[in-house]
């Protein structure tokens, strides 16, 4: 089971938690104006990356927060948490990582 | 009855303490401090098993967890376990333990004809054989083979013991309490680190327990043991758990174990828990799990009377008892010297020692040289015999080409074997640790890749008492430094693997006879001889886990313990690669077989998941009501009256509703409180409805899209102020519906000054449907104008009923004249029974969630997740009337642009009537739109549409049915047919609302 270090509570088990997709993908400002292919790639364009994750986590059964975090999608180590609207931190990248 | 290879004197048993026990209705003698397993070979029984496959007599092979052979089921009733280890169960007076997968009897099994038929039995033989037809596979082939191949039963009555459950945690947690573990918990504990060490026996000491004569800081190891867990046990910083197996490691260091509390009790006194699960979180873990040995591979080796040396050199040791009295011993590693010079020692007679190896120059080979035994180097087995118990051997010289020579047969009744050891890294590669092919060893070792879990001791290779204490001493302290850090140095470094390390043999011995005839057991649980591993390898199998799932070596209750390095050595020669190329077969958890009572704990019965309750439900329950599971819900489905079934009582009800008055509990639906100055614009964004110029105190029905344009939920939302809404969301999509709200309001509409808040529990919600539903809501209502001027349908009012705090609202989910009434929960019951009151001369009738169903049906009013799934947007249900066409922007809007989206062949909502009147279509039934021929009755049909909700109406005297049907709005009045078994219905397609379509009954 993992442990997520909310950024409000502290580490607490992932039992706690509910994985809410992957992080930093903004609602576009006015999808009116967006043409079938970008509004496509928004709705469901994902990088699913081997390696550095940037993904949202909501402590459900917790503080009730969304989040985002940064875990390493081949061995589940998750190198930061931080609230929403904050920059995503800088990490070295895992040691055999490769882009998607 | 006294045991007759117990020796007068030595080992960790009271002898004093007699114990009487059963195999199969034999009564034997043990004594405190044995297990199942050393209390047999105490009384000269080798003899406890029959194989999977071949119905095989087998024996006691190991001496721990690792034991392939001897399962056994121990108790009766409801307190009965199959397929334990009888060298883990610990002797209790009265046990009563069964010998398994042999019938009648272990002595004559008439199963092992299959060993006779065994030529017709190769790997993969039965996918081969039993493949057609298809059917039999599942009633014939199956049960037959089910039940004669096969280990215990299951247990028939349902557990009567109690399980429990921890949470822990700790800076270091130390697995396994041999001399690495021990030395491990002592230097982590001196180092300040707070510790939990378990160990799976029942005693902790590991190898030490079996330690006769070394010496340990110049104590015997049995005073240092007793020592160290005295300077353990009285350190508040140190927990200790015997009887505990670390089954599993979990990610970011949380290791399950079992305990068990209550087996070695003879009997556990009542509420006791029997097992305890432990999740501890570490933030250091050390693997002290030591190696396990290996079996060499030569043809039937599988006869009782056949172990693992070491495990005899530990029966002999611990429990005093000599497990035969003339012995061959057959070695590939210098281990198996030690064994048979303290078995020689003990007085038992060794007739020789093969070593397949040419010379063995290490100190124990020249100890039992100086003790005068009998070496043969170079010398390999051909044949085993002796039915029940191994009674002789044929041995045979190897010559440096490889060649076999003249046999000789050697008399015993004991013959051990040992192909070196292999290190437990189960956990550790559990742990994602990497591992590394270790060739002196033939092993894999760990490599480190695991944060936080470090190995010690044999299990990383370092064998040897004193260099398993330093190394112990190394990784106690590291762990100590990484867990609790300030200050804490590491005085000790990790020991170097040495460079005389010895472990070759993975190849099966070499034998004068065909190789197509002999069974040279791989895997002794699941009857895999070095054959089938070949057989696969030449049928084209190339990945190592191809061949462990068609042989199914390493797939018994042991997981390949003893087995999985000599079938990967097979398999790599077959194959002609390197080993490490072969790969390994992934570890998977448990360890050993964890009960499925640990991981349910208390998670049972009445506890197995929660149930929620409407405040009305003991009145249901005792008026009869029949419940469904809604979630976790239960929801009154009907109210059967005297011998009414489920048709009758619902047309019942339903009648009532159309005609009079009915009541219903509608508590479970989702409610969810919008409040802010910003709730408007909140509500704008969210649902597809525009809400700015909703009055207050009026409502209006909602419908949710998910970004993608597929409806997430619907429901009735009241406005009780500017800044204040009242939503309604479906009883299974409350949590949904608010998750999705949050994540809008927290992400990407933080700017928006309003508050969410769940309401469901909060509010019962009672429903007070018909035509005379005002006249009894005026009977309860002082402050409320419900007349049809002052509160029009859809409307909601504060007020009280029967004197408490109410929110009314005048809305239908039947089509009549409705109000459903909100009252805090706690009133509920007691308002309920108000209405009951005020209805009684006008026959009010409670109603549940079947009636609701096909009113609702009869109205065409859909239900979401029922009628619509998560491609159905709001247009093809009808509903695109609700969706507010001047705002800019809601959740949803954009993709309801996309192409697909407006196709005028998409799935659309209808209603269907059969022509039979009578006939009730099945939900979930496939339409098409030709009539099958005869001739055309098994070709494909183009499926257009299907059938999402379908009852019989009472009100119409007929059956209906909501069908989502390609381009169906411009189908009506078309037939279609629904292919049955029994042949097709003609339905013929027509408005979803099949009762009042103009909706006068709405104001009655
Ligand atoms: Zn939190």
């Amino acid at each position: 089971m993992l442990l997520i270090d909310c950024p409000f509570c502290g580490k607490r088990p992932e039992l706690e938690f509910r994985y809410a997709g992957e992080a930093h993908i903004a609602r576009p400002a006015d999808p009116s104006g967006l043409g079938d292919e970008a509004w496509g790639r928004f709705l469901y364009g994902r990088g699913n990356p081997r390696g550095m994750h940037a993904e949202r986590w909501r402590h459900l059964n917790g503080c009730g927060r969304f989040f985002n975090a940064l875990r390493d999608t081949t061995d589940d180590r998750f190198a930061a948490t931080y609230k929403i609207g904050e920059e995503r931190p800088m990490v070295a990248e895992p040691q055999g990582a490769r882009k998607a | 009855m006294s045991a007759p290879f117990r020796l007068g004197a030595g080992g960790r048993i009271d002898r004093s303490r007699k114990l009487r026990f059963w195999l199969d209705r034999k009564a034997y003698e043990g004594v405190a401090g044995d297990t199942l397993a050393s209390a047999l070979l105490a009384n000269g029984v080798h003899l406890v098993g029959r194989s999977f496959k071949y119905h095989r007599p087998r024996g006691i092979m190991a001496a721990g967890s690792d034991e392939p052979n001897a399962l056994v089921s121990v108790g009766s009733g409801s307190r009965f376990t199959p397929n334990l280890r009888a060298t883990q169960v610990e002797l209790t007076d009265g046990l009563v333990a069964q010998s398994q997968n042999r019938w009648p009897s272990l002595g004559r099994d008439f199963g092992a004809l299959n060993d006779v038929f065994s030529p017709l039995f190769p790997a993969g033989f039965y996918y081969k054989t039993f493949m057609w037809p298809k059917s039999a596979w599942k009633r014939i082939y199956e049960p037959k083979i089910r039940a004669m191949a096969g280990l215990g039963r299951a247990p028939t009555l349902p557990d009567s013991d109690t399980y429990t459950q921890r949470y822990a945690h700790c800076d270091a947690l130390i697995v396994g309490a041999g001399p690495a573990g021990i030395a491990a918990a002592l230097a982590a504990e001196a180092h300040g680190a707070r510790v939990i060490l378990c160990d799976e026996q029942a005693e902790l000491g590991g190898s030490l327990l079996a330690e006769t004569k070394a010496t340990i800081d110049g104590k015997e190891a049995s005073a240092w043991l007793s020592d160290a867990l005295s300077r353990l046990s009285h350190s508040p910083n140190v927990r200790w758990l015997s009887r505990t197996t670390a089954f599993g490691c979990f990610p970011h260091n949380m290791v399950g174990l079992a305990e068990r509390l209550t087996d070695h009790l003879p009997s556990p006194s009542e509420g006791r828990p029997r097992e305890r699960l432990w999740q501890v979180r570490a933030k250091e873990v050390v693997l002290a799990t030591g190696a396990l040995e290996r079996p060499l591979v030569f043809p039937d080796n599988d006869r009782p009377g056949i172990m693992l040396a070491d495990a005899a050199r530990q029966y002999l040791a611990r429990y005093a008892v000599k497990p035969g009295t003339r012995v061959v011993v057959v070695t590939a590693h210098d281990q198996a010297y030690r064994a048979a010079t303290e078995l020689a020692e003990a007085g038992v007679e060794i007739a020789a020692i093969l070593d397949i190896r040419q010379d063995a120059s290490g100190s124990w080979a020249e100890q039992a040289r100086g003790a005068g035994l009998h070496i043969l180097s170079s010398t390999t087995i051909c044949a085993t015999s002796g039915r029940h118990r191994v009674s002789s051997v044929e041995i045979a010289p190897v010559g440096r080409d490889g060649k076999v020579g003249p046999r000789s047969r050697l008399a015993c009744d004991l013959v051990l074997m040992c192909g070196g050891f292999t290190p437990a890294i189960h956990l550790f590669s559990q742990a994602r640790g990497k591992l590394r092919f270790e060739e002196r060893l033939n092993a894999f070792l760990p490599d480190g890749g695991a944060e936080g879990v470090r190995c010690a001791g044999a299990s990383r290779g370092i064998f040897g008492l004193d260099a398993a204490i330093a190394d112990g001493v190394a990784a106690g302290e590291a762990a100590a430094r990484d867990a609790v850090g300030g200050g804490v140095e590491a005085a000790h470094s990790p020991v170097p693997l040495p460079k005389d390390l010895d472990g070759r043999r993975l190849d099966p011995l070499p034998h004068d006879r065909s190789p197509h005839r002999v069974k040279a057991f791989v895997d002794f649980q699941n009857d895999v001889t070095a054959k089938d591993v070949k057989l696969a390898v030449r049928e084209g199998f190339r990945s190592i886990e191809h061949i462990k799932r068609y042989t199914t070596t390493g797939m018994a209750t042991d997981q390949g313990k003893t087995s999985n390095m000599n079938a990967l050595g097979i398999a790599a020669s077959a194959l002609d690669k390197p080993l490490p190329d072969v790969g390994l077969t992934t570890f998977r958890m448990p360890y050993t077989p964890v009960t499925f009572g640990t991981f349910a704990g208390v998670a049972r019965g009445e506890l197995f998941d929660p149930v929620r309750v409407t405040p009305t439900h003991d009145w249901a329950s005792a008026h009869g009501a029949v419940f469904e599971d809604v979630g976790q819900w239960k929801r009154a489905r009907y109210f059967p009256l005297k011998d009414e079934d489920m048709h009758r009582a619902v047309a019942r009800e339903c009648q009532a509703v159309r005609q009079s008055v009915g009541v219903f509990d509608a508590s479970t639906l989702g409610k969810i409180e919008i409040v802010g100055p910003d709730a408007a614009e909140f509500m704008n964004r969210i649902y597809v409805n525009p809400w700015s110029r909703l009055e207050p105190g009026r409502c209006r029905y909602g419908v949710m899209l998910r970004e993608d344009g597929s409806i997430l939920d619907d429901g009735v939302v009241g406005r009780l102020a500017a800044d204040r809404f009242h939503v309604t969301t479906t009883t299974g999509g409350a949590a949904q519906v608010l998750n999705h709200m949050e994540d809008f309001l927290q992400t990407e509409w933080s700017g928006l000054d309003c508050w969410l808040t769940s309401t469901t529990e909060q509010w019962a919600v009672i429903a007070v449907q018909g035509p005379d539903s005002r006249k009894i809501l005026e009977r309860l209502v002082d402050d409320i104008d419900l007349s049809a001027a002052a509160m029009p349908h859809m409307s909601v009012r504060e007020g009280h009923v029967c004197g408490v705090p109410a929110r009314v609202f005048r809305v239908s989910f039947t089509g009549e004249l409705g109000f459903e009434i909100n009252v805090p929960a706690d009133h509920g019951r007691a308002v309920w029974q108000a209405v009951l009151d005020a209805g009684f001369s006008r026959s009010l009738t409670p109603y549940g969630t079947e009636a609701m169903h096909v009113m609702r049906a009869e109205k065409g009013y859909i239900i979401v997740g029922q009628d619509t799934d998560g491609t159905v947007t709001a247009d093809d249900v009808g509903l695109s009337w609700a969706i507010g066409k001047t705002k800019k922007d809601f959740v949803g809007k954009r993709s309801l642009a996309r192409p697909a989206l407006s196709d005028p062949g998409r799935k659309q909502l209808v209603g269907l009537v059969t022509e039979d009147p009578e006939l009730v279509l099945e939900e979930g039934a496939q339409i098409i739109a030709e009539e099958p021929t005869a001739s055309h009755r098994s070709a494909p049909h183009k499926m257009i549409g299907h059938v999402t909700s379908s009852y019989f109406s009472a009100t119409l005297g007929r059956g209906i049915a909501l069908a989502m049907v390609a381009g169906g709005r411009r189908r009506m009045g078309e037939t279609l047919y629904v292919p049955m078994p029994e042949g097709s219905i003609k339905a013929v397609v027509t408005n979803p609302v099949f009762l009042d379509p103009e909706g006068k009954r709405l104001d009655a």
